[in-house]
């Protein structure tokens, strides 16, 4: 019998027509935009101005606070200015842009794919080679990933979760770099366990990847305290919440962190860039991005530098469909929709999603009629039927009490609504809302 | 017959047994409450709609009767006429707020603004402004979901099709803030309805700069400081590439509308120009 | 290019709708219509028609001419109420109490309180009481299976098992002589009794249910609480006397049971959200309807005791939350 987390979940169709494209190097884009806001928490702030000469590797902003994290260009040439640029959010941000010369690369970082298997560095250490290097929750979260290294004090992790579970439809980023980089990944991960000074580390796996399962199993008996976990699929596997309770049986109680059940999730995309991070003193500046789409001529996944425009990707897929309605931004299920092609790929794209019509409309809203499917489904234990109206209706405490803070946005409620109800766009609205609340009573208390 | 009387006995009993009981919890339970609650209540024009910034008028009444002093407090429905009754009632000195309609500083029609994308979430501003900056390459301007005029409890506002943008029926107005609470964007302002509800403002918030303003919204304000450097009344200030036009100061001189080369200053219920000058005037925009 | 489409997340949609949802109860219904006519002829296929029509016909109505609003017929929903109704009702009763029992399903059960998924009631039972209550004569008459078969009004009518036992019980006669005047189990399994037009014919309504577990219309736990309350309360009784109260597999498979535990107390907007709700929602009816059958006047009870359930589902969806992630306390290390 293969685990899975205990409540509700869907099983979207899982279309990864981009399985078995082996990763692709997509040459150096001309011009890179690079926004200072990629990751949750404070935007970096700009070290380079217009006229800077760059190499690889180089810090060019610099994390601006404890919950931030450094961004590094991912070319080297030119800076051509510092303006703002609509990002991933479809606000106008601040970013970097970078016309780029040649591809000459910071001296003391180890381009060699040679594998630095032996650890020497101290847990501090890699700690704060983590930090340097701006590596933040690959998965999507986008988590400055050093943070989650630092428990807060009085608690303790005894396991390390690794995310392979890539539970989004369409995504096959993770997929293909277990296949394709799997000792260094686990390399990584034993960094991450000294990191953590734990024992014991779970690579969770969902079983329409049987092929990684078999090849991380294979390698991971060679790394003591690695084993995978191979789980059935279900949507929203990879949520930290749900990955912790399908292999450990742990559930991590409402408004607490994975450390209070003793857990630390990593994306296995985390755990490949701490690899390059302090085994070759490579910081984060590109990553693997899965390009595809039902009407695409030629799904891939690419490693792609940061700040490269989605048409650059796009292009080098096949092309633009002429039947797009919509380009996320990530999974359909969890995904942003972005609002032009001139968008630049950032740590967090994992990948570019290009929807046919009319797939991509929504559907006309029915009313409600109470099938309680939306309940069944959410992973939380969480009544949908009822946040949204709340929601709607500005009923910040009722929807407080109904614990909407729960909500882990997974989109489960709205993809089973046979109403089509826009579930989570109120929720989401209703999250934000009572949060803002919640924060200006702690504040005042 | 007997069972008539039975009946009649009974019952009247039940209810003089029911009338007592009421009698002595009305006595034991009631609550002392200042009578004047009941007056300023009465005075008060019952609509409800929170603008004083009570939930409620009988709550404004509370807040009335309990303030020292009133002068600050202001019901924008009843405006000053109200007001004075209520301290007339309380013996307190009213305060002396000028009456207010609330304004659209967004001029980002269809026409004016291309939509660049089309919105499909859910239908509200709020959702919306959370997702994302718009439909349109302005991401200050109205996303056209129609917050405000749900939110307006006094049908004065309504969305036109053509335009895709709310419409103020200023007759009906009472500038109770709804629609400004209601409105992500900070779209909606309410502004002293002045002389003969004549009045001059910025019909828009776009804060980038101004070829960026320009390219996305043919209205846009470009924050060029033209109108600043016109207005002989230093009401007009120039902040983050916008202009903003401090009704208190602004004698409705009308020049620096003459001077904004995108049009993106509105004046409101002025005699038309003189044909001369009509002339290089745009066609009058369905302002609101 | 046309311009991009930008919506909030998921981007994808499991492709259910309202009408799946009703058109797939409609096809779950379907083997009880086939027995229906096989037992009951003529008079049931005028009276699903007749229901199914005017159901459909007043819900057009009541939206076009009197809320103005677009006509939603297409969904299925007023169908299903129809056919619903129709099976609830004694295959020889007049066209027109037919009629006016829609209109008080679809006027005053759905349309008053907000039309589709609004209703606090299954409309098709408030359709059923109402006629019950009001033409107790004709409601309660029923035609006799196979030898009705050709004839509508004036079909044979004789009485039904669960009406037999009650009345034998009640003058003193053991439950095991009156077994003897009723059809046995494996009859009333299949459906061969008298009855209201969809009730009857156990196998075919639990051929439809799981048509509808498969198809994810409905959950397990309302149909399992209601025939495992039933089937505990009176197998009780049962075992404490045997000869005074009926078997639980007689009382199960008599007097729409299962057409009310599958069907009609399923109804989506009548029940509870949760499944612990459900679950308690599902034991209430089956006690309600064994406490009317057997100490009340009526020999039968699903209906009413739906209805009393259904006015207890605001209080159960209020009270009875679903479970939720991270209730069981965390299991943190020594």
């Amino acid at each position: 019998m293969l685990k899975t987390f205990s409540l509700g979940g869907v099983h979207p169709a899982e279309n990864k027509r981009s399985a078995n494209s082996p990763v692709e190097v997509l040459p150096v884009p001309p011009v890179v935009s690079i926004p200072l806001a990629q990751h949750i928490g404070a935007p970096a702030q700009a070290l380079v101005k217009k006229g800077d000469e760059v190499k690889v590797g180089q810090v060019i902003a610099q994390s601006a606070g404890f919950v931030s994290a450094n961004i590094h260009s991912p070319v080297s040439g030119k800076v051509a200015k510092v303006d703002q640029i609509v990002d991933a959010s479809g606000y106008r941000k601040d970013a970097i842009i970078i016309n780029t010369e040649g591809d000459e690369w910071v001296e003391d970082i180890d381009r060699s794919a040679i594998l630095v298997k032996e650890i020497t560095a101290s847990p501090e250490a890699i700690i704060k080679k983590i930090g340097e290097a701006g590596i933040v929750g690959l998965g999507g979260a986008t988590f400055p990933a050093h943070v989650k290294l630092s428990p807060p004090p009085g608690k303790t992790c005894d396991v390390l979760i690794i995310n392979g579970v890539e539970c989004e439809p369409y995504l096959t980023s993770d997929h293909r770099l277990m296949l394709e980089k799997g000792e260094e990944l686990l390399v990584g991960i034993r960094l991450l366990m000294t990191a953590l000074n734990v024992k014991k580390a779970i690579i969770g796996i969902e079983n329409n990847k049987p092929d990684a399962i078999a090849h991380m199993e294979k390698l991971a008996s060679e790394y003591e305290g690695v084993r995978v976990q191979p789980l059935k699929v279900q949507y929203p596997q990879g949520g930290e919440k749900q990955l912790i309770d399908a292999c450990m049986g742990r559930q991590v109680p409402s408004g607490k962190l994975p450390i209070e059940v003793g857990a630390v999730v990593h994306n296995v995309g985390t755990a490949y860039a701490v690899y390059e991070a302090v085994q070759k003193n490579k910081p984060l500046i590109e990553r693997i991005v899965t390009v595809t789409g039902l009407s695409l001529a030629r799904p891939a996944n690419f490693l792609t530098r940061i700040g490269t425009p989605i048409s650059v990707l796009i292009e080098a897929a096949g092309g633009l469909p002429d039947d797009t309605g919509k380009i996320i931004g990530g999974g359909p299920m969890m995904g942003k929709a972005l609002t032009s092609t001139e968008i630049p790929v950032t740590k967090g794209t994992s990948g570019i999603l290009l929807m046919p019509q009319p797939l991509a409309s929504r559907k006309p809203v029915d009313p409600c009629i109470r099938c309680s499917k939306c309940v069944s489904v959410c992973p939380m234990g969480l009544s949908p039927y009822l946040l949204m109206p709340l929601a709607e209706k500005a009923i910040w405490d009722r929807a407080e009490e109904e614990n909407i803070m729960d909500c882990i946005e997974c989109g489960s409620c709205s993809f089973t609504c046979p109403s089509s109800r826009p579930l989570l766009d109120y929720i989401r609205l209703g999250k934000a809302k009572v949060g803002q609340i919640m924060r200006s009573r702690t504040a005042t208390a | 017959m007997s069972v008539v009387l039975i009946t009649i006995v009974t019952l009247a009993g039940l209810g003089a047994i029911a009338a007592v009981i009421l009698f002595l919890a009305s006595k034991k339970f009631q609550v002392f409450e200042d009578p004047r609650i009941d007056v300023v209540e009465e005075a008060l024009p019952a609509a409800n709609c929170g603008g004083c910034g009570f939930p409620g008028c009988r709550a404004f009444a509370e807040a009335l009767v309990k303030a020292d002093d009133i002068s600050s407090m202001n019901c924008p429905v009843g405006g000053a006429p109200t007001m004075s009754i209520v301290a007339g009632i309380l013996g307190k000195e009213a305060g002396s707020a000028k009456p207010q309609v609330a304004v659209l500083r967004c001029n980002g029609s269809c026409e004016h603004r291309p939509r660049l994308n089309n919105y499909q979430g859910a239908v509200s501003c709020a959702v919306a402004a959370a997702l994302y900056g718009g439909e349109t390459g302005c991401s200050y301007g109205c996303l056209g979901c129609g917050d405000c005029v749900a939110a307006c409890k006094f049908d004065a506002m309504y969305m036109d099709e053509e335009t895709g943008l709310p419409v103020i029926i200023e007759e009906n107005c009472v500038a109770c803030g709804a629609c400004v609470e209601a409105c992500p964007k900070d779209i909606i302002e309410l502004r002293n309805i002045g002389p003969k509800s004549r009045r001059i403002f910025v019909s828009c918030v776009n804060k980038d700069k101004g070829a960026v303003a320009r390219k996305s919204c043919e209205v846009a304000c470009i924050g060029c400081g033209k109108c600043e450097k016109v207005c002989a009344f230093d009401a007009i200030t120039i902040k983050d590439n916008l202009a903003y036009i401090d009704y208190e100061k602004c004698k409705l001189c009308r020049k620096c509308v003459e001077v904004c080369p995108t049009n993106a200053i509105h004046e409101l219920n002025f005699p038309p120009r003189k044909p001369k000058v009509e002339k290089t005037e745009p066609e009058k925009e369905p302002v609101a | 290019m046309n311009k991009l489409i930008v919506s909030p997340s998921p981007h994808v949609h499991s492709g259910d709708s309202v009408q799946k949802n009703m058109y797939g109860v409609l096809l779950a219904l379907v083997p009880a219509l086939a027995a229906s006519v096989w037992f009951f002829g003529l008079g049931a296929l005028i009276v699903t028609l007749t229901s199914v029509l005017a159901c459909v016909l007043f819900e057009h109505l009541i939206q076009k001419y009197l809320l103005k609003k677009p006509s939603t017929i297409m969904d299925g929903s007023a169908a299903v109420t129809g056919l619903l109704l129709a099976f609830n009702l004694p295959t020889n009763i007049p066209l027109g109490l037919i009629i006016i029992g829609a209109a008080i399903a679809i006027g005053m059960g759905k349309m008053s309180f907000g039309g589709l998924g609004q209703n606090p009631f299954n409309p098709a039972l408030v359709g059923r009481v109402f006629l019950l209550i009001s033409f107790p004569v004709q409601m309660t008459s029923w035609p006799v299976p196979i030898a009705a078969r050709g004839a509508y009004i004036d079909a044979v009518t004789g009485p039904t098992p669960l009406s037999v036992v009650k009345e034998g019980l009640a003058a003193g006669r053991p439950f095991s002589e009156l077994t003897a005047e009723i059809p046995s189990y494996l009859n009333l399994f299949m459906g061969q009794m008298g009855g209201s037009a969809g009730e009857v014919a156990g196998v075919a309504l639990l051929l439809g249910l799981g048509y509808m577990l498969i198809k994810k219309i409905v959950t397990w736990h309302i149909p399992v609480a209601v025939v495992g309350s039933i089937a505990v309360f009176t197998g009780v009784l049962h075992l404490s006397d045997p000869q005074a109260y009926a078997s639980p597999l007689f009382h199960l498979l008599t007097g729409g049971v299962l057409l009310g535990a599958f069907f009609m107390a399923t109804d989506y907007a009548s029940s509870p959200m949760s499944k612990r709700g459900m679950l308690l929602y599902g034991a209430g009816i089956g006690i309600i309807t064994v406490l009317i059958r057997i100490y009340g006047s009526y020999p039968e009870g699903v209906s009413f005791a739906i209805l009393i359930m259904n006015a207890f589902t605001p209080l159960i969806d209020k009270y009875i939350k679903p479970k939720r992630f991270g209730e069981k306390p965390a299991v943190q290390k020594a």
